[in-house]
């Protein structure tokens, strides 16, 4: 008898089971590939301690720090000592752990280090096929290349590390089918963006999204993976993409990509990993690429987007819509166009890598920030800094006035000294726009690095398409 | 972990939709390397003014939310961060139990580890509870049940194997490295 069609999904998973789920007992799912950095693995590395436990397969663990890391120059590679004592220790906690237990760690000054979700693609690590996780709910990244990747917390770190597998119940799909062309001006973020207004901030949970379509075929790495980043936004725990040729010429040469011999292998069973034809999704949601504009967020969730060119929604008898906008110190009703920006965000694992850069950089060549603004550019990882530099990139944003910073999370998340003042506007190509995200008191404004660097030049929200 | 079988206290409610992981415990606070102490950081934001004195008005800072060990919240708490801290500091300062609508999936995974028992119940138990703040309910884990002053039992979800867990004060860690054999044939096989 035929196999029964199955999903990307399907595939991944199943090819995992160490042993399946049954009415009693989750599944135990062996994982490929672990990301650790220094926030989420401290307190895992002391129950293995607690326990006299070691490190299953220190080979498919790979430890980098970034999100309490400095990005001033100094501080990651001296002259000055990291500037918040707690990320100081957090940072030489994850350098014992790593030489104890043997992990293989791309440290503080390390030519390789970044954002985790930008490394583990760019080393060729991150690998159609296989499972990853990191004690990071933006481990959905990986997802574009066909892997099955998710966040978890800090006690199943410590699982993987001592058993490679964890306990897991098989979540539901959920195919999201774009078609259409994404018109100029209008870039990934904004498509994700419009995703995850139309799914909601909980509409994916329980599942994992399968992005498809004509329109997601058209996608280079990059913005597949700005796509899958953000599939926790909607409350998916995983977001993926069936690998294709794009796939396979952004990863052939990566330094830890298969080679030879063993590559045409790995290309052989990746061919077979996509959706099948007939196969079943738990849910299925479509939508028109065509007919998304730039998008920014006005509220304090990302699920709270607009079109650039739209008014604030107007909700009565919603309190907690009415706290987000008193918080937002914004009026339903009113266009969000025009309203000023106090400081610009060019960074973050969802778009801070080199095309992320070019075209921020393409809309700010030859002009000037606003008087008054603040532009931070982070690149995501120490390879993208370099390959920006070469291509006089930073040069760009230099005589522009911006800041140009050493690779790491920075002010997405307010925790390593780079943070947004209480009441400031903040325009950012992060991924949340919660409340003191971006430190206390912040107001974040979610947008693509191309609507980002024509609010720094206007000082305002601006449509890019206004200075294309 | 202690076994979890019941728990009957009174409630806190927070009735706000979509509380994410930043707003239980904020990035700042992440710096620690211990799981010990987070509670005092719980909401941190809304619970004390930027200069660190407490917000009398916010639900945590009144007379009546002392000694709650149950957190009632609205549709989709947790979600966002993965963050663990997010549980251990509701568990640190205090709480054994959340009660909503929607939990997000990886906060919910981390309440369980925890010994935070993550409740899910229908839409008008949860505006009841929503509007009786302080209301004494009796969770029991065993039966899967909510119980309301009024003495009605509402079941709420919970898989066979957490239950499991919880009932008899199970570690996850224990239960896999007990799977040795099974994760090495596995590994052979691949």
């Amino acid at each position: 008898m035929a196999r029964a069609p199955q999903t990307l999904f399907d595939k991944v998973w199943r090819a995992h089971e160490v042993s399946p789920e049954s009415a009693d007992q989750p599944a135990v799912l062996y994982i490929d590939l672990h990301l650790i950095h220094e926030v989420t693995s401290p307190q895992a590395f002391a129950v293995l301690r607690e326990r006299g436990l070691g490190v299953r397969c220190p080979e498919r663990t790979l430890a980098t720090m970034d999100h309490s890391t400095p990005t001033l120059t100094a501080q990651v590679f001296g002259g000055t000592p990291i500037a918040l004592d707690a990320a100081r220790r957090q940072v030489r906690e994850l350098e014992v752990n790593c030489a104890e237990f043997g992990v293989e760690l791309l440290g503080l000054t390390h030519s390789e280090r970044g954002i985790v979700h930008i490394i583990g693609p760019e080393l060729g690590l991150t690998q159609p096929g296989k499972t990853i996780v990191c004690g990071d709910s933006h481990t959905s990244t990986h997802g574009a290349v066909g892997a099955l990747a998710f966040g978890i917390g800090t006690t199943e770190v410590g699982h993987v590390l001592a058993t490679q597998c964890l306990l897991q119940r098989k979540p539901r799909t959920l195919a999201v089918n774009v078609s259409g062309g994404l018109r100029a001006g209008v870039t990934a973020k904004d498509l994700i963006l419009a995703i995850i207004g139309r799914l909601g901030v909980s509409g994916g949970t329980g599942h994992v999204i399968e992005y498809r379509g004509d329109t997601v075929r058209a996608l280079d790495m990059e913005e597949r993976m700005t796509v899958c980043n953000m599939s926790i936004e909607a409350g998916a725990r995983a977001g993926m993409i069936a690998p294709d040729e794009t796939t396979y010429r952004y990863l052939e040469g990566r330094p830890r990509a298969p080679r030879g011999e063993a590559w045409e292998r790995a290309l052989e069973a990746w061919r077979g990993l996509p959706t099948d034809a007939l196969a079943h999704f738990d849910r299925e949601v479509e939508l028109d690429a065509a007919a998304v504009e730039p998008m920014i967020t006005y509220g304090t969730n990302p699920g709270m987007v607009i079109p650039i060119g739209g008014a604030i929604p107007q909700r009565s008898g919603d309190a907690a819509f009415t706290q987000a906008l008193a918080y937002m110190g914004l009026a339903p009703g009113e266009p969000i166009r025009d309203r000023p920006v106090n400081v610009v965000f060019l960074g973050s694992c969802t778009n801070a890598r080199l095309s992320d850069l070019r075209s921020a950089a393409h809309l700010l060549r030859g002009r000037r920030i606003a008087p008054g603004l603040r532009m931070l550019v982070v690149p995501g990882s120490q390879q993208v800094k370099r390959q920006a530099e070469a291509e006089g990139l930073d040069r760009v944003f230099l005589e522009a006035g911006a800041e140009w910073r050493e690779s790491g999370c920075s002010m997405c998340l307010g925790m390593n000294g780079d943070v947004v003042g209480r009441g400031e506007y903040a325009v950012s190509t992060s991924n949340r726009n919660f409340e003191g995200r971006q430190g206390s008191g912040a107001r974040t404004l979610l947008a693509s690095p191309l609507t980002a660097a024509a609010c720094a030049v206007r000082g305002r929200v601006t449509d890019p398409r206004e200075l294309m | 972990m202690e076994p979890f079988t019941s728990l009957s206290s009174r409630t806190v409610v927070l009735p706000a939709a979509n509380i994410d992981t930043d707003q239980i415990i904020p990035a700042r606070f992440l710096t620690t390397t211990t799981r010990a102490g987070l509670g005092e950081h719980l909401f941190a934001d809304w619970r004390y003014l930027p200069d660190g004195t407490p917000r009398a008005e916010f639900v945590l800072n009144r007379p009546e939310a002392h000694g709650c060990r149950i957190l009632v919240a609205g549709r989709n708490f947790g979600c966002g961060s993965s963050r663990e801290h997010a549980p251990w500091a509701l568990a640190d300062y205090g709480f054994r139990a959340v009660i909503s609508t929607e939990l997000a999936d990886i906060f919910r995974s981390n309440c369980l580890k925890n010994g935070l028992l993550p409740v899910t119940v229908d839409e008008p138990t949860c505006a009841w509870l929503i509007e009786h703040p302080g209301a004494p309910v009796t969770l029991d884990v065993l039966a899967g049940t909510l119980t309301l002053p009024s003495g009605a039992a509402v079941p709420f979800a919970l898989e066979a194997f957490a239950r499991h867990c919880l009932l008899r004060g199970l570690d996850e860690l224990d239960y896999l490295l007990e799977r040795r054999s099974e994760i090495e044939t596995f590994e052979r096989r691949a």
